[in-house]
């Protein structure tokens, strides 16, 4: 063993927290998809899902030219805005706060901004291939139809992105309620699942008890089933909707909403931190 | 304690002057009731090594912890390279390297990943492969973190802690769990960080560590350095009497002495020939330091 350079004292100019966060992206993928658990649990569980809700219901018609399988893609694509950010973070951060992860990074003068936009990069990179999954398994299988108005494009645009961004912010801070990494899925898992049960992915939401569609309306996996089913369903399924209309403007409204509330729950409750440890 | 028995003092401070990297005074931490941290000072002098050493509990990775800005103080002054921890930026970060206690992170990613990457956060990193090379990784450069063993690791914890070029050098229990040999490569990579002027505060349980390693050794116990000073005076080690042992017939005779050179002198006249089981022991840092931390032990008399 050698060592042959003497400590620097240059005053060389930092690295920009961008150009770090686009290094953090790059070693978050990396890592992501060289381990096989979030692997699987992000791609091949809502494929599974896809292929068995598919199959055993896929052919109920829910009114003229619209089938179960068309309703629960669009749903699935919801979801898997669920899965890629709140799930996936709200279970890897405390894992890494377990592991060692973000200290080694707190002793270093990378800025803090930039792991988060390392989680922001992976977190769309995800979401991007597994719509991507979905939406060939459903054209493929279930006569998904890929809509041609360019308005509908950017409804989904505008869902994918303002639902993206309000779950990066939850699951960044629900990281803080797991006592550690390796219960959070215990505990993450079961909140998604209870979300997607209320807000008309595996059930038909105006088919659901009045009671749980006013719950699931506070939370923003409803509004985001809505805007990506107004995206994949004909126009004429709208009238299956609860309110007989895609209500396109409250979609937002509540996403924006929850972006907000995202950011100030991120900012109050993240810790880098273990409890007790500072 | 039993400091008044004592003529030299057992915390032996820098000497005026002297270019401090680390500048601790009468700091403090508690948590609820327990005192972790309870009135440390001490000066850490630019380009030394200074050894940390304590049972478990007394405060030792606390201190250090604070020192590298990841946990708050009650109280006391606290300058490291010039900067107080609890306001470091980036800029300040960028001068420190740091080798926390284990970690288990980085499994996915290889060693030349893990070390590339890290480079990138420093404004001015020492050369990738040259720092995979100098901690001996150089054959385990496209291994994953998983596959490496615990001391490989530490290794890569170490890569990781110098890649900035760090003019201070934190290492929390470096030599954990390492096997003999692995502690005397590790050894060798340490001098050799000091030999260009690196700046190293070293927490270990190991006291030949410390001795080996060490430019001078504090004792903290019970969140308080009782003692600091080159490894060869501490706790008064060059002042304290030698004992010398031998055979007569089939009794064990010792005696403690200030002059066991005279003293051995007169005993080889008492005997034709050869002393039998003949020995001059004089106490090890290991004595020295149980016997301080004996005394910090038991309550005052």
């Amino acid at each position: 063993m050698t060592t042959t350079t003497a400590p620097h004292t240059s005053s060389a100019p930092a690295p920009s927290p961008l150009s770090l966060g686009l290094r953090r992206v790059r070693i978050e993928l990396k890592t992501f998809f060289r381990d096989r658990n979030s692997a699987v649990w992000n791609f091949l569980l809502p494929v599974l899902l896809l292929v068995i809700f598919g199959s055993v219901f896929g052919n109920q018609d829910l009114g003229p030219g619209i089938t179960f399988a068309q309703y629960f893609v669009a749903g699935m694509i919801a979801s898997g805005v669920l899965y890629t950010s709140f799930q996936n973070l709200a279970i890897a951060i405390p894992m890494e706060r377990d592991d060692g992860t973000l200290k080694r990074l707190q002793g270093t003068p990378m800025p803090k901004v930039s792991y988060f936009i390392g989680k922001i990069g992976l977190v769309f990179v995800a979401y991007i291939a597994q719509v991507t999954i979905l939406v060939v398994v459903g054209v493929v299988f279930y006569k998904l139809h890929l809509p041609s108005d360019p308005a509908k494009w950017f409804t989904f645009l505008w869902a994918s992105v303002l639902g993206l961004i309000s779950c990066t912010l939850l699951g960044i801070a629900f990281s803080v309620v797991p006592k550690n990494g390796k219960g959070a899925s215990a505990v993450v898992s079961p909140i998604v699942l209870v979300l997607q049960f209320t807000s008309g992915v595996f059930f038909v939401f105006s088919q659901l008890p009045h009671w749980m569609q006013v719950f699931a309306s506070f939370f923003p996996l409803k509004w985001l089933t809505q805007a990506m089913r107004s995206v994949f369903l004909p126009d004429s399924a709208a009238s299956l909707e609860v309110a007989g209309s895609w209500e396109l403007p409250a979609c937002a409204a509540v996403l924006i909403a929850w972006c907000v509330g995202g950011l100030v729950l991120s900012l109050v409750f993240f810790r880098w931190n273990k409890r007790g440890q500072a | 304690m039993s400091t008044e028995t004592t003529t030299t003092p057992l915390v032996v401070p820098a000497p005026p002057g002297a270019d401090l990297a680390v500048r601790v005074r009468g700091l403090r931490r508690y948590y609820g009731e327990t005192r972790a941290v309870d009135g440390v000072d001490l000066d850490v002098v630019r380009g030394e090594v200074l050894a940390l050493l304590g049972p478990n509990g007394a405060g030792k990775t606390t201190t250090t912890e604070i020192l590298e800005g990841y946990r708050k103080r009650d109280a006391g002054d606290v300058m490291v390279l010039g900067v107080d921890p609890a306001h470091g930026d980036g800029h300040w970060r960028s001068r420190l390297g740091i080798v926390l206690q284990s970690a288990s992170d980085l499994g996915d990613l290889t060693v030349e990943e893990s070390v590339a990457h890290f480079a990138g956060y420093y404004p001015s990193p020492r050369d990738v492969g040259e720092v995979i090379e100098s901690v001996g990784l150089a054959e385990k450069r496209r291994t994953r973190g998983f596959d490496l063993s615990g001391g490989q690791r530490r290794r890569l914890d170490v890569a990781l802690g110098i890649i900035g070029g760090p003019e201070l050098l934190f290492l929390d229990e470096p030599t954990t769990g390492f096997d003999p040999e692995a502690r005397r490569e590790f050894w060798e990579l340490i001098r050799g960080l000091r030999g260009t002027g690196t700046t190293i505060l070293l927490t270990t349980h190991y006291l030949d560590e410390a001795e080996v390693l060490a430019d001078r050794v504090g004792v903290i116990s019970r969140g308080r350095l009782i003692a600091c000073d080159v490894p060869a005076r501490l706790g008064g080690r060059d002042e304290s009497l030698a004992t010398v042992s031998w055979r007569e017939g089939d009794e064990v005779r010792t005696e403690e002495t200030h002059e066991p050179t005279r003293f051995v002198q007169e005993l080889a006249g008492r005997h034709d020939g050869e002393v039998p089981a003949l020995s001059v022991h004089r106490p090890s840092l290991e004595d020295v330091y149980l016997s301080l931390i004996g005394d910090d032990e038991e309550p005052a008399s």
